[in-house]
């Protein structure tokens, strides 16, 4: 062998064989690499890797100005880029104090709910994919296409969209825009119990995910796993409604939590599950805020002339789809920030792997993996 | 067709003086056209399972518009193109294999199945070698290929491969039991390993209209045939049962290694193993070349007709099964074998016997 | 319970100016030296009426380039009670120590790790301390604010940041 590999090894007993999933790998949504020890198929511990698409976003924030920073915070969680604008756009303009319009606001709870289904679909869809259900993952990616189609005409991108601003947003919707979005959604509330017919209640489905990759609850509250992850753990916590921000509060609808219906709480089927049903409340929120949305007013309005917050700081945290997406921002008093720092919700859910998946198979990481539903884009910044 | 070749030879002269060239010949002559048939089967049914995915999946799959060097009219020339691209590409092999046993592996799986078209017939005179226990020679070549599949995870000195090779060991092996025993109770009905006699004990008509299949004959054959049928895609490895190349776990399994032209020779005996499995399970229990609405359009051509419909019926399944379900987990795999395939497959045997003696 | 209540809970046990409201940094924000802080962590969250069962974030600071000071936030929430608490560590660059609470939430453990990776603060009783973004071999702590780039990296050559536009 021409060349030697040296690896950290650590303690290794007689019978374990150390398996090296990732960095590339069919499902580890990303680079990732796990250092599994494997006795035969069972995982006595797994080790995380991470860091392979680091790509500098709290330096590169260090150097530029605050409305220059959104485009990377687009490239943070690329499948939920309109919630991390958003959660980005709201940490700054707390810290600046700004009012933003009404209709603005509207506007932005429509996209960000739009994008936690294209994003939620995805996670769905990829979790099928996981456990070698290939169809649903298609089915998934037809109706995130329409989304994707909406937010094109929206902004022109599809996946990386750099729509909401601080103080506003960058178009307002085009004519015609919500009407195809009531259509939109007319067309997929339907869809959901296809999902439910296809996957959700398939009996092998059931099998591979229930009573997998338990994470209960005081668990899941010390490693930081949040969103639909904690949820699917049965703590009834959603920053939407504990501690809202932007108009959230004037929105009805109920935060779905894991109940083990298929096996215990906070298995990988309630984490699914949660999502599934979470769906709804989504399509709930936009027709809500589509019905009350201001029909005039200028989107640009608000949109203050120089950013330059006054020296302090702030932590501000939103609902992403994957859970608490935090920001740290310190300001100096200059128009460029001192530091940002990003709290990534995946980042902790990932944390907790070696916890909840030892004893299990390596089906099954795979399976605790996808139910988790990281984006690794947002792990490594 | 061997013995037809070998009578054939027997009446040239310059033939008949040495026996043993008659003999390779007439196996060559009679081996070709089985050659021919599994390469055309594995384009046809890679064309169809690529189609069948893609409509249950709400797309177009392969498609082309019959210029240049497109696919063809409806991507039908896709897997010549794929074909053509396996054969030349570049031939790896790692170098940490054991290279003897890493080029051998694919062509005793292949071989295997090979072997097994032989005693297959496709109506009533179209066999390449005519057994007395066809049935048994089938089943124990069809185990053969899970060598080749220890061997291809082993040589390639990778750990997916092994995890893989060792999954599928478990798989055939376990599996092979309730797929033999459900096939016991076909052979107590028709007192014969061969073939035709099992074909031959299904003519005629049940219940006044049906046809006499072993599947309609009483409510353990029907249960048997289902045991088969699941039974036979645990073996040929294909989902819900594809844990040794599950390709989200194992990247690619016992064939992560592999490339090109050995590739495809994993890939022609896979859909050949389809092809089997299909094969028994419509000799055994649909009637084989028997026509379904007895006594009518029956003949050797419409026996081919009809054994070929069925079979690819019985594929068709085998590809919706695999675009609809989700991946068993090894334990699962395991559990559902011994705990109710096996019990429920003695089941049949008894049950089968009780019924032939009694209620008949 | 809001912030003077917590601060209240606080100077109780710890004594009467344990906790200082800082407000040059932020209104709700006690600032605190790293020995203070390993005593108050475990307290923040045991203590039934605080109950702090979430550690939100671990932020690492450098204070800029004049202080000579590296600074660590921390965000915690209570999901039972819904209150929330920051505590602003600073300590000297030249000597970063910080107890570690990667026991009391296991979550600081990559956080931890995250801050030590960007700004080489030590974290004392930290079981697992290593980079966790960077490659394992990097020099230096990227995100403080003196850093120099390096200008190769294992033979492969880091292109200058271009000064303007071009």
């Amino acid at each position: 062998m021409g060349v030697v590999i040296e690896q950290e090894l650590g303690t290794v007993h007689g019978d374990e064989m150390i398996l090296n999933i990732g960095p590339q790998h069919p499902s580890t949504h990303g680079v990732l690499r796990l250092k599994v020890h494997t006795d035969g198929e069972i995982i006595t511990q797994i080790t995380p890797y991470i860091g392979y698409l680091h790509r500098c976003f709290e330096k590169h924030c260090e150097n530029l100005t605050y409305e220059q920073s959104i485009p990377y915070t687009d490239r943070c969680d690329y499948i939920g880029s309109m919630n991390n604008n958003f959660g980005y756009a709201v940490a700054v303009e707390q810290l600046m104090e700004t009012k933003v319009p009404e209709k603005v606001e509207y506007m932005r709870v429509i996209v960000a709910e739009m994008n936690r289904i294209a994003s939620h679909l995805l996670a769905l869809g990829t979790f099928g994919l996981d456990v070698g259900a290939f169809t649903p993952f298609l089915y998934c990616f037809r109706d995130r296409e329409r989304i994707l189609d909406l937010f094109e005409m929206l902004c022109g991108a599809r996946l990386l969209y750099n729509y909401i601003w601080i103080g506003g947003v960058s178009h307002d919707f085009p004519v015609g825009w919500v009407e195809k979005t009531y259509e939109f959604l007319d067309y997929f509330e339907p869809k959901i119990n296809e999902y439910n017919d296809l996957l959700t209640y398939n009996k092998i489905f059931i099998e591979r995910s229930a009573d997998v990759g338990v994470i209960p609850a005081d668990v899941a509250i010390s490693y930081g796993v949040t969103g639909p992850n904690l949820r699917g753990s049965g703590v009834r916590w959603d920053l939407r409604k504990d501690d809202p921000y932007g108009i959230y509060d004037r929105f009805e609808f109920d935060i779905p939590i894991g109940t083990g219906a298929m096996g215990s709480v906070g298995d990988c089927w309630d984490r699914y599950y949660v999502r599934v049903r979470e769906l709804e409340e989504c399509v709930k929120i936009i027709r809500q805020a589509l019905d009350a949305l201001p029909r005039d007013g200028d989107v640009h309005a608000a949109l203050p002339k120089k950013i330059r917050p006054k020296a302090g700081h702030v932590y501000s945290r939103t609902e992403s789809p994957r859970g608490d997406l935090g920001y740290y921002i310190a300001s100096d008093g200059s128009d460029i920030p001192s530091r940002i720092k990003m709290r990534s919700p995946a980042f902790t859910a990932l944390s907790c792997l070696n916890e909840i998946s030892r004893g299990w198979m390596i089906s099954d990481v795979i399976a605790i993996l996808g139910s988790l539903d990281i984006v690794l884009g947002e792990i490594d910044r | 067709m061997v013995d037809y070749f070998l009578e054939t030879f027997s009446e040239i002269t310059w033939l008949a003086s040495s026996p043993n060239l008659s003999f390779v010949l007439a196996v060559t002559l009679a081996g070709l056209p089985i050659f021919l048939f599994m390469a055309l089967n594995a384009l046809i049914a890679v064309y169809a399972e690529r189609k069948i995915s893609a409509f249950m999946q709400d797309r177009l799959g392969p498609m082309g518009q019959g210029v240049g060097l497109h696919a063809g009219k409806w991507g039908i020339l896709q897997t010549v193109a794929d074909a053509v691209k396996l054969i030349t590409k570049e031939d790896i092999i790692p170098a940490t294999a054991d290279r003897k046993l890493f080029i051998i592996a694919p062509f005793i799986l292949f071989t295997a199945s090979f072997t097994a078209f032989a005693a297959f017939p496709f109506n009533e005179y179209l066999v390449a070698a005519d057994f007395n226990i066809g049935l048994f020679y089938i089943l124990a070549m069809g185990s053969v290929g899970v060598i080749g599949i220890i061997l291809a995870g082993y040589s390639s000195n990778n750990k997916w491969s092994l995890y893989g090779a060792m999954r599928s060991a478990a798989q055939i092996v376990s599996y092979e039991i309730p797929a033999g025993l459900s096939l016991l109770s076909v052979i107590m009905l028709s007192g014969s390993l061969a073939f035709r006699d099992i074909v031959a004990a299904q003519t005629g008509t049940t219940l006044a209209i049906l046809p006499n299949w072993f599947i309609l004959d009483n409510p353990f054959t029907f249960i048997a045939f289902w045991i088969f049928f699941v039974a036979g895609v645990a073996e040929v490895n294909r989902t819900p049962f594809d844990l040794p190349e599950a390709e989200s776990e194992l990247v690619a399994g016992w064939m992560t290694e592999y490339s090109g032209m050995r590739w495809s020779f994993f890939f022609l005996a896979e859909y050949a193993n389809m092809f089997i499995v299909a094969g028994v399970a419509s000799l055994l229990f649909l009637g084989g070349w028997l026509s379904p609405i007895p006594g009518y359009l029956e003949g050797n051509l419409w026996g081919i007709f009809w054994f070929i419909s069925k079979v690819s019926f019985l594929i068709f399944v085998m590809m919706w099964f695999r675009w609809t379900f989700p991946r068993l987990r090894t334990d699962q795999l395991m559990r559902l074998c011994w705990k109710f395939f096996l019990p429920a497959s003695f089941v049949t045997i008894i049950g089968v016997g009780i019924w032939d003696l009694f209620v008949r | 319970m809001d912030f003077a209540g917590i601060i209240g809970i606080i100077n109780a046990k710890f004594g009467e100016g344990f906790a200082s409201i800082d407000e040059e940094v932020s209104a709700d924000t006690v600032r605190l030296t790293p020995e203070q802080w390993g005593q108050l962590a475990p307290f923040l969250r045991k203590t039934p009426e605080l109950f702090f069962d979430a550690m939100m974030c671990i932020t690492g600071i450098d204070e800029g380039v004049e202080s000579e000071n590296l600074a660590v936030s921390y965000n915690l929430h209570s999901m039972k009670h819904n209150h929330k608490l920051e505590i602003y560590v600073s300590m000297p660059k030249s000597d970063p120590k910080v107890p570690s609470v990667e026991q009391i939430w296991r979550v600081a453990d990559w956080f931890e790790r995250e801050v030590y990776d960007m700004f080489g603060i030590e974290f004392e009783g930290h079981r697992d301390l290593r980079r966790i973004l960077l490659p394992s071999d990097w020099d230096g702590f990227p995100l403080r604010k003196d850093y120099e780039f390096p200008e190769t990296w294992h033979g492969i050559v880091i292109n200058k940041m271009k000064e303007g536009w071009e």
